[in-house]
């Protein structure tokens, strides 16, 4: 279970460029569930998932995990609770070392990291077993370096690598939105398998709002750093891909109103 | 002869060095300039432990943690306090050079008459091949101390490059490897990359230092100018290294660095016996790794021309 309670953050305080980028965000997960997190440009929902992750101290507001207040918590620490995919598949992986020792890293997510041998035998065959499962011919090539890979073959194994030891929380960054439209396809049908199999607790922030409606229990949409809706799982069911356009149009309107308004105002005033 | 078998130990103690650039410029990608101060430090422990009548061996091993100390300081200044890599390595190395100065006491230690390392290896030369034996190797002669001492240096530097391909191979050695090539994804897979860098510039300065100790007692002193352009000879060594194995595998790339140091030395050892002068040395060294560092983009960029035409 993930609680964020009034979660607050504004990059560049005190400049021209000052971003509000969370506004008293709060938000309640059950264990189990799979969110995905949709907003305009700029509407914070990666900010959250970098808050939630440790890539930065939230400026007020409170962050629990299973009941540990983890708000204070440096990144490193928090990742034995937390699997991640970033957006940039070369992000997720070190190109310099082989499939084996990356997903071998993975193995020890979160664990000490002591002077035993990075890849006994034992590992290496489970290895295999876990890689046939990706369907990418990739289980004879781990020795092969993970930076000669495509990005798509990269990303599958960052979520492979993220899901190695059952997180208590998977964090998807747009995940597939830098790959082609195929690959992101065949990418999304795995990141929907693991999640379902092991019955992983899913953030998953994506700017597709096809993705958002085929996939998991609840949407959440964001806008200028504040949550403004939030549908769980029979509302989630009825909605369709135009309910959720017209609700970012209704946004969108809104905040044009709230500028003419303004521009009203001063041209009465001044 | 005697001349190529001295050369070749140098370039063996200067693997060493060779390996702990290796370590920071080429598993961190982090110009560690800390080097030329701790290169020095190691031997100025060393010279005024051994002076003061500690066991060679003790005094060495002690070298090695100076040489750790000096690199986790760098570090941990890079890290806790934001500071760039080079002006961190910078800090320490200009604080090392008053430290060397108060280890030593003055500013050149000699170790002629004490006993060092190479002491006890031509001890052990005596013991077995007897006393001033000359061993005829290919129609030259050849003192047989000096072919002991250069088996002994190999036998160091193959151990202490197998103890580092080990460490490597290691979970904490992986880690150590993925945090230099990509931080954010061994963040997330939760290893403390601040603790990483400070760990692996510590042990990149162990072996730094460790090569000064030895260098010290092979040549006899410890001087506090000794480290002045150790950097960039041991980029040299590692650059040397890298060209002649294309190959990306670690074990490889280790080997490499210590064919580079000893072949540099040698390269350096024929120059002045063809009359360069000394002095120019440290220029043409900087010279060579500019080149080394600057021709593969430029012979790629040429390609690329060629293509297009």
């Amino acid at each position: 279970m993930l609680e964020l309670l009034n979660l607050f953050k504004t990059f560049n305080t005190g400049t021209i460029n000052e971003v509000n980028a969370l506004q008293d965000v709060s938000l309640s997960i059950e264990d189990g569930s799979f969110v995905c997190i949709l907003g305009t440009n700029g509407s914070g929902k990666s900010t959250l998932l970098n808050a939630v992750a440790g890539n930065f101290l939230t400026d007020a507001g409170t962050i629990i995990l299973n009941g540990r207040n983890i708000t204070r918590w440096p990144e490193y620490k928090r990742a034995c609770q937390i699997g991640r995919v970033f957006q940039n598949p070369f992000s997720g992986t070190a190109p310099g070392m082989s499939i084996g020792e990356n997903l071998a890293l993975a193995a020890k997510r979160g664990k000490k990291r002591g002077f035993g041998w990075g890849l006994p035998a034992s590992l290496i065959r489970e290895l295999k077993n876990r890689v046939k499962t990706l369907n990418m011919g990739l289980e004879e090539r781990l020795e092969t370096p993970i930076g000669k890979l495509s990005g798509g073959q990269r990303q599958a194994l960052t979520l492979l690598m993220a899901s190695w030891l059952k997180p208590d929380l998977l964090l998807l960054d747009e995940h597939t939105a830098a790959l082609d439209p195929k690959t992101a396809c065949k990418v999304i049908e795995l990141t929907e398998r693991i999640i379902t199999e092991g019955k992983l607790t899913t953030l998953m922030v994506t700017h597709s709002m096809q993705q958002a409606v085929n996939l998991g229990n609840r949407i959440i949409m964001m806008h200028q750093g504040k949550i403004r809706y939030d549908f769980h799982e029979e509302e989630k069911k009825r909605l369709k891909v135009q309910d959720l356009l017209s609700l970012f149009d209704e946004l969108r309107r809104k905040d044009q109103i709230d500028i003419g308004v303004s521009e009203l105002l001063i041209s009465n005033y001044i | 002869m005697t001349l190529l078998i001295g050369s070749i130990t140098i370039g063996l103690i200067l693997a060493l060095l060779a390996l702990g650039i290796f370590i920071s410029f080429r598993i961190f990608g982090f110009p560690d300039i800390t080097a030329e101060g701790s290169f020095t430090f190691g031997a100025a422990i060393t010279a005024s432990l051994i002076v003061g009548g500690t066991n060679p061996f003790v005094a060495t091993i002690l070298a090695f943690a100076g040489g750790l100390l000096a690199g986790s300081v760098t570090g941990l200044i890079h890290t806790r306090f934001k500071i760039n890599p080079l002006l961190a390595g910078i800090l320490v190395m200009t604080a090392l050079y008053s430290v060397n100065l108060h280890v030593m006491g003055k500013s050149n230690v000699p170790l002629l008459s004490q006993n060092t390392l190479f002491t006890w290896f031509e001890n052990i030369s005596t013991i077995t091949s007897g006393k001033d034996v000359v061993i005829n190797l290919i129609g030259w002669s050849i003192p047989a101390r000096d072919i002991w001492t250069l088996f002994f240096c190999l036998l160091i530097i193959v151990a202490f490059s197998l103890l580092l391909l080990w460490f490597f191979r290691t979970n904490i050695g992986t880690a150590m490897r993925a945090t230099g090539d990509n931080d954010q994804m061994i963040r997330a897979l939760g290893v403390n990359t601040k603790g990483m860098i400070i760990f692996g510039i510590a042990l990149s300065n162990g072996f730094i230092a460790l090569s000064g100790s030895m260098l010290a007692q092979f040549q006899g002193f410890a001087d506090v100018q000794m480290g002045i352009g150790m950097m960039v000879w041991g980029l040299a060594s590692v650059i040397i290294g890298e060209a002649l194995i294309s190959e990306n595998s670690l074990g490889l790339l280790i080997a490499g660095a210590i064919i580079g140091a000893v072949l540099f030395r040698l390269l350096v050892a024929i120059a002045l016996r063809w009359g360069m002068n000394p002095n120019d040395l440290k220029l043409i060294t900087a010279a060579f790794v500019f080149l080394a560092l600057v021709l593969p983009g430029f012979m790629k960029h040429i390609k690329k021309i060629k293509l297009i035409r």
